[in-house]
């Protein structure tokens, strides 16, 4: 399915109270869409880290929903951070992973081992409570809502086609500045 | 040098609310004295790099975090620390084991005796290294001047082996 196509579901599917990370990709397609304060553009970033960062807030904030929108080669970067989330019982945290097979905003070089790799086995064994994948657009579109609103944490694996040659996220502006807006949304 | 309940105690009344660890000799038997206390969670996580992503998400869900690793962790840290503390701009404070400083018999001639503090100081991290148990008040002292100023900071505790 078109990763932006997917990450649509998700932007229409989120609560007014759910917090939403992005990263890599999923970032610079997020931007194109309509922004809310509880909206997180990790970017910059440090490699694999939205999910750790993820785990922080739902922690946090065990009252939210916390939906982090992570690449594959982001995931590979920080496999062990679904274990971490799973031995946390972070159930209000939910990781949707946009597989692509190639690190997109570097020129779209192939991940590892594209292909080859079963996500969704990793999260099941890291411990995760809800496990969902999805290949065509049309099934994820049903099934959004139920699988955010799945006893977490949950992880949904999205097997979506790169956007060749369309170039990586921007950060949308001065990072400590954001991250004082973003507190100040989560208290309001 | 420091016991489970001491570091336990303070680190609650400092009012921790979590800390993020990956442990060590030293530091890991604090576990079970910071998992007593009430106020004070205790997270573990797979590599100290994801602490520090952890501890950054706590701040900005309006918790207060440290981190808690050793200086071998503190190497494999760095593109997390420079995006949380210098990208990010977020107060985080941690408490990293010093490994051999005290004395290298299990690990004669170990390099982190060489790289760890020029490494804290190209991150830019306000540290303090204690060396005796005499020292103990300098953990309140360092860390309630950084939440002050708002700054990261972090104490260095001087370790024996590994």
């Amino acid at each position: 399915m078109p990763e932006k196509d997917a990450l649509v579901a998700i932007h229409g599917a989120r609560g007014p109270r759910d917090v939403v990370i992005t990263t890599m990709c999923a970032a610079r397609d997020w931007m194109t869409l309509p922004q809310q304060p509880l909206d997180l553009v990790f970017v910059p970033s440090a490699m694999g880290h939205a999910t750790s960062v993820g785990l922080g807030l739902a922690l946090a904030q065990p009252d939210r929903r916390v939906i982090v929108c992570n690449g594959d080669g982001s995931m590979l970067m920080n496999l062990g951070s679904l274990v971490s989330i799973a031995g946390a019982g972070a159930r209000n945290l939910v990781v949707a992973l946009f597989d692509n097979g190639v690190y997109e905003v570097t020129g779209s070089q192939p991940t590892p081992a594209p292909g080859c790799v079963d996500f969704a086995a990793i999260a099941r064994g890291a411990g995760f409570e809800s496990v969902f994948e999805f290949s065509h657009l049309e099934s994820w579109q049903t099934n959004v809502h139920r699988t955010l609103t799945c006893p977490g944490p949950t992880f949904i694996w999205l097997r979506v086609e790169p956007a060749v040659g369309v170039p990586g996220p921007r950060s949308p502006g001065p990072a400590g500045e954001r991250a004082r807006r973003f507190r100040d949304a989560l208290r309001s | 040098m420091f016991t489970g309940p001491q570091i336990a105690e303070l680190l609650e009344q400092l009012g921790v609310t979590h800390v993020v660890t990956v442990p060590d000799s030293t530091i890991g038997p604090w576990q079970a004295a910071i998992e007593q206390r009430e106020r004070t969670r205790l997270v573990r996580v797979c590599r100290e790099g994801e602490a520090w992503e952890v501890a950054a998400g706590l701040h900005l869900g309006g918790a207060s975090p440290l981190v808690m690793i050793q200086c071998t962790g503190l190497f494999e840290s760095g593109d997390a620390i420079r995006n949380v503390l210098h990208d990010w701009k977020l107060p985080v404070f941690a408490i990293i084991g010093y490994r051999s400083y005290l004395n290298q018999d299990t690990l004669p001639g170990d390099t982190c005796l060489v790289f760890t503090e020029p490494v804290l100081d190209a991150w830019k991290i306000d540290y303090h290294i204690l060396t005796k148990p005499e020292q103990f008040g300098s953990i309140a002292e360092h860390f309630s001047a950084c939440r002050a100023a708002s700054t990261p900071g972090a104490i260095i505790v001087a370790e024996g082996g590994a």
